[in-house]
């Protein structure tokens, strides 16, 4: 019976184990062996050794944009985190109209990262953008959003609040769960909103947090498309040129095949050590619910 | 009873004056979120002068729908074909064979991680978990040579072949709602006779509509708005998804009159957001269990 079970389970799994070993665990491997090669898929492969990871450590480009790219995360994932939280709060005061606002600050990630890049191109326009129009107003110079090398990042970081409404919607989700008693037993003991919000709402959603803010850093590790877009060439003065960028143009502009796989895979060390990096800061302060 | 303060009375003040403040927030946030999809909207609708005036104009002089069938016939004459249209054949051809692929194959996987016994299966759903924290672009080489190898590049069968194969997150999402029906259910057809394959077309699968709606609705966005996966195997500009030739468009020597550029946007969108609002319960719901209970 156990053995019959058995067949069947691993038969039903067959697609995913394919799938794993074709589509994950081979080029996982495969990158990782090309990666100590010169290889441009027109030619075959040749073993170089350690010769991409010692350019790359001594690449200008690959500094800029590693260090691009973590600017990025450190400002999209704590703004990002802070908005979704700040709103899914807001929409858990049990306000009238609740789903309306959901959808509305659901809307904009429903828009295809090339379309969103093209929009805000226009937003941010320096002559005749929405952004530049409404700080005039208010009697503020705004800054050179795309053409300044000190603002372009940032003005990908604030592009990047519009995609929080998949983040805001699963911490709703997580406020709902929070037992009413906490919140009973909170005001018993005087606790004002701001307290109970400090005490009681955000220990309890946690490890929301975490799996938020986790997958969050993953994804900004990856920004591509918006800034491909917007900041043709990563321009101006390759200060939006960020990793996946580059990694792309190596592989398919310049075909060197070896040298984008050693870069995927300090991205794949540097994205397993942000997220260790992460659980271990979260150890004391994400709480979990004994079951 | 102590007559010192009335806690009920401040109480309701302070939940009514906290109902204000958080309006007043709302409010001005939605308008945040909401004015460049506005802006978009109401661009698509203008004659060219009006796009780029200073102060912006939100309502056009006058209100042209003509801006839809002239972005979509935009470039036709030089290409010989109606871009936007075959951009649109493209991205629904993929759309749908991915979408069908995911539902087939994450449905099956996802039941032998939730419902049948054998060794090492918590193990290797442990692994699964672990390799949504691999970037893409680290498997993007590899990967790229595996389909070059197998000619498929310049094909649509890269962007949904691996649909067909289950995805880990996808997998994830089922696995957790398939733990929620009853085992009895899958024992007392047993007894009846039921094979494991039957019980999965004819019990489990129906009771987990909703479930898979979700990951449909997940691999129809991924798919639809996907840009990297079009952008590294589509050569010709005839098999462009929409994502791709947005991106054209709006690159194309000196560029693509703006409104028509915001009116081929507005198109690109629409059959996102008409789905969202069709399905809105069981999307919020399907982002809500993803995370993580």
């Amino acid at each position: 019976m156990i053995r019959r079970d058995a067949r069947v389970g691993v038969l039903f799994a067959l697609p995913w184990i394919f799938g794993f070993l074709i589509f994950l665990a081979y080029p996982l491997i495969a990158s990782l062996l090309t990666s100590f090669t010169s290889f441009s898929v027109l030619r075959p492969p040749t073993f170089i050794g350690l010769q991409n990871y010692n350019e790359l450590f001594h690449d200008q480009v690959f500094y800029q944009s590693l260090t691009n790219t973590l600017l990025y995360v450190l400002g999209a994932v704590p703004l990002t985190a802070i908005v979704a939280i700040g709103l899914a709060l807001l929409l858990n005061t049990k306000v009238k109209g609740m789903s309306i606002y959901r959808t509305l600050f659901f809307l904009p990630t429903l828009v295809p990262m090339v379309a969103l890049g093209t929009l805000f191109l226009w937003v941010f326009n320096g002559d005749y953008g929405l952004f530049k129009q409404a700080f005039l107003k208010v009697g503020v110079t705004p800054p050179g959003w795309l053409t300044d090398p000190t603002w372009s990042k940032w003005t990908l970081i604030l592009i990047s609040m519009w995609g929080c409404g998949q983040a805001m919607v699963i911490y709703l989700a997580g406020l709902q769960d929070v037992p009413v008693s906490l919140y009973e037993a909170a005001e018993l003991d005087g606790a004002k909103s701001w307290a109970k919000t400090m005490h009681v709402t955000l220990p309890m959603i946690s490890p929301v947090i975490l799996f938020n803010v986790v997958m969050s850093i993953i994804g900004s590790l990856q920004i591509f498309a918006v800034p491909y877009v917007m900041f043709p060439g990563g321009a101006p003065a390759r200060s939006a040129y960020f990793y996946t960028s580059y990694l792309y143009d190596n592989a398919f502009q310049y075909q060197r095949m070896g040298y984008a796989s050693a870069m995927g895979w300090v991205l794949f060390l540097i994205t397993l050590a942000l997220t260790l990096i992460a659980l271990k800061l979260s150890e004391k302060h994400v709480h979990y619910e004994s079951n | 009873m102590k007559a010192t303060t009335n806690p009920a009375g401040s109480h309701r003040r302070d939940k009514k004056l906290q109902h204000v403040f958080a309006h007043i927030a709302l409010v001005s946030l939605s308008v945040l979120f909401v004015i460049p999809l506005l802006w978009m909207v109401s661009t698509s609708l203008k004659p060219i002068g009006e796009t780029l005036t200073n102060p912006p104009r939100w309502i056009p002089s006058h209100i042209l729908f003509n801006n839809y069938p002239d972005a979509i016939s935009y470039g036709s004459k030089e290409l010989g074909y109606i871009p936007l249209l075959v951009y649109a054949r493209n991205t629904i051809i993929i759309t749908i064979l991915a979408v069908g692929g995911a539902v087939l194959s994450n449905s099956i996987v996802a039941y032998s991680f939730a419902r049948i016994k054998w060794p090492g299966r918590d193990l290797f759903f442990g692994v699964t978990l672990a390799t949504m924290m691999i970037p893409f672009p680290v498997l993007m080489v590899p990967t790229f040579a595996l389909f070059k190898w197998l000619g498929w590049v310049g094909t649509f069968k890269p962007l949904w072949v691996p649909a067909f194969f289950a995805s880990a997150f996808s997998i994830f999402l089922l696995r957790q709602f398939y733990r929620t029906i009853p085992m009895e259910l899958s024992e007392a057809a047993k007894i009846d006779g039921c094979s494991e394959f039957r019980i999965f077309t004819d019990i489990i699968a129906p009771l987990s509509r909703p479930a898979l709606m979700v990951v449909a609705l997940f691999t129809f966005m991924g798919s639809w708005n996907d840009f990297l996966g079009p952008l590294i195997y589509l050569v010709d500009q005839n098999t462009f998804t929409l994502s791709l030739g947005l991106q054209a468009y709006q690159s194309q020597h000196g560029g693509t009159p703006f409104n028509l550029l915001m009116a081929a946007s507005c198109l690109v969108i629409l059959p996102v957001v008409i789905v969202f609002f069709l399905a809105q319960k069981v999307f919020i719901q399907g982002i809500a269990t993803s995370g993580l209970k």
